[in-house]
């Protein structure tokens, strides 16, 4: 088998991590994609390539984790199961396997009605629970869910998602307990921009046992306009957006918003950093790589770690 | 055979519907969702709620109406005996049981089949799991 997951290693080796998201590309040129990516390249450990995210349609995850690869960039490939079944799941995972992807994100994904095309079919044949296991079951015993066998098993560093700050709240915790049975390796969490209700959630998490058993990494967004937060608050499902945030940017002048956006993040990326059992963080900027980039040299991450040498990853820590 | 599904049917159907709003899914978990029928979820989830629940504990999707697990996690705390229940792994769905009855399906046992590469699987070596609790 080839390569394994850096992200794994360096998680393993406990380093503090940095992923981020690419922007999802609408274009049929390669170029697009890796314009975007060249941007983080250096600042950050590995990219998510998000799957048609906000239930909007752009290119398929599966071939921006493959250009990335192609580039020597180290892609986290999401996939939900709102758009396929759990034939097309399985036959994607493969597929990324053999392309070099090795680190997976599985979730639900945002309904259809929140996206461009709201009168699609939703497909939601397995849940994302389910994926979570079907993932690790191709990975550890090398078998479909039908049983019938591999002939080579994928290596694959498998992630999920978890929203501390969705109801009901007392169950997040349980769920992502769930979710480690399950298979997962890692969990990034929706956005933080409450840390104190983060914290909290943390401290259940670390009740249940989980810390060293599941790196966490809270999802820390950038806005970049008081009008970009604006439309977070407003428009985006499971994202709870503090109405004073909004007001902060508010109140700063048009040309200034962005560089304070940025320090909004960095405040946060300082606040979540000290809270036991945060293993990373994933930088989300909007259309917004730069940002990204921005953030994390302020906030005194870069420049990012190579792996030590002959860290084997891959398979269950 | 088909009178005796029929009948149990003409039963069951109206009954579950209008006590649960059971979709009829053939494969019923009520008592490891607190009875708050999951296959109501438009996500159709079965091992616990999406990411996308609204801060009053309504669906992402139906802005008018309870998140079918918001009402799985409350039901389940009062449930004196299947109250830890709502932490099982939920295999996936049998698409062939759509329509058929739960009732039946739970007697001939035909409802706990799950596929043969799915963990659980009693041929199958376990992973290294943590024990799911009682
Ligand atoms: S909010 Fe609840 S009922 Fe609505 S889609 Fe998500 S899990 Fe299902």
């Amino acid at each position: 088998m080839t390569s394994q997951s850096r992200l794994a290693g360096l998680l393993r080796e406990g380093r503090f991590v940095v992923t981020a998201e690419l922007s999802s590309s609408d274009s049929a040129d390669p170029e697009a994609t890796w314009r975007q990516a060249e941007v983080l390249r250096g600042s950050v450990d590995a990219i998510n390539c998000t799957d048609n995210t906000g239930a909007h349609v752009h290119m398929s995850s599966l071939a921006a984790a493959h250009l990335l690869v192609e580039k020597g960039i180290e892609p986290i490939m999401q996939l939900t199961v709102r758009d396929r079944n759990r034939l097309a799941l399985q036959a994607d995972l493969l597929g990324a396997a053999a392309l070099g992807v090795r680190n997976l994100v599985l979730m639900s994904g945002d309904d259809v009605t929140a996206g461009d095309h709201p009168e699609a079919r939703r497909i939601y044949d397995i849940d994302s629970m389910q994926l979570l296991e079907v993932a690790a079951a191709m990975r550890d015993r090398g078998t479909y869910l039908s049983g019938r066998k591999l002939e080579q098993a994928p290596t694959f560093f498998i992630g999920a998602v978890e929203n501390p700050f969705a109801p009901p709240l007392e169950f997040r915790p349980l769920r992502l307990q769930k979710k480690v049975r399950a298979g997962a390796d890692f969990i990034q969490t929706q956005l933080v921009f409450d840390v104190r209700l983060f914290a909290h959630f943390m401290a259940m998490v670390a009740d249940l046992g989980l810390v060293g058993k599941v790196f966490i990494i809270p999802s820390i967004g950038i806005p970049r306009s008081a009008r970009s937060a604006h439309f977070m608050r407003e428009k985006v499902p499971g994202l709870h957006v503090p109405e004073s945030l909004v007001a902060r940017l508010e109140r700063t002048p048009q040309a200034r918003q962005a560089e304070e956006g940025v320090k909004i993040a960095v405040e946060l990326v300082n606040a979540v950093r000290e809270i036991p059992g945060v293993s990373g963080v994933h930088l989300i900027g909007i259309k917004w790589e730069e940002g990204v980039v921005q953030v994390a040299e302020a906030a005194g991450l870069l420049p990012r770690p190579t792996l030590s040498p002959l860290v084997s990853a891959g398979g269950r820590g | 055979m088909r009178v005796i599904e029929r009948l149990v049917l003409a039963v069951e159907k109206p009954l579950k519907e209008a006590i649960w709003d059971c979709q009829m899914c053939g494969q019923c978990i009520l008592h490891s969702t607190g009875l708050s029928c999951p296959m109501r979820c438009p996500k159709n989830l079965r091992n616990g709620p999406c990411g996308g629940v609204r801060p009053d504990g309504n669906c992402e999707v139906y802005a008018d109406k309870r998140c079918v697990w918001v009402e799985a996690w409350e039901g389940s705390q009062r449930l004196p005996v299947f109250k830890s229940h709502i932490h099982h792994l939920q295999k996936p769905v049998d698409w062939q049981l759509q329509g058929t009855s739960s009732w039946i399906n739970l007697l001939s046992g035909r409802d706990g089949k799950a596929p043969l590469g799915w963990s659980p699987h009693p041929a199958l070596p376990q992973r290294g799991r943590v024990s799911e609790g009682e």
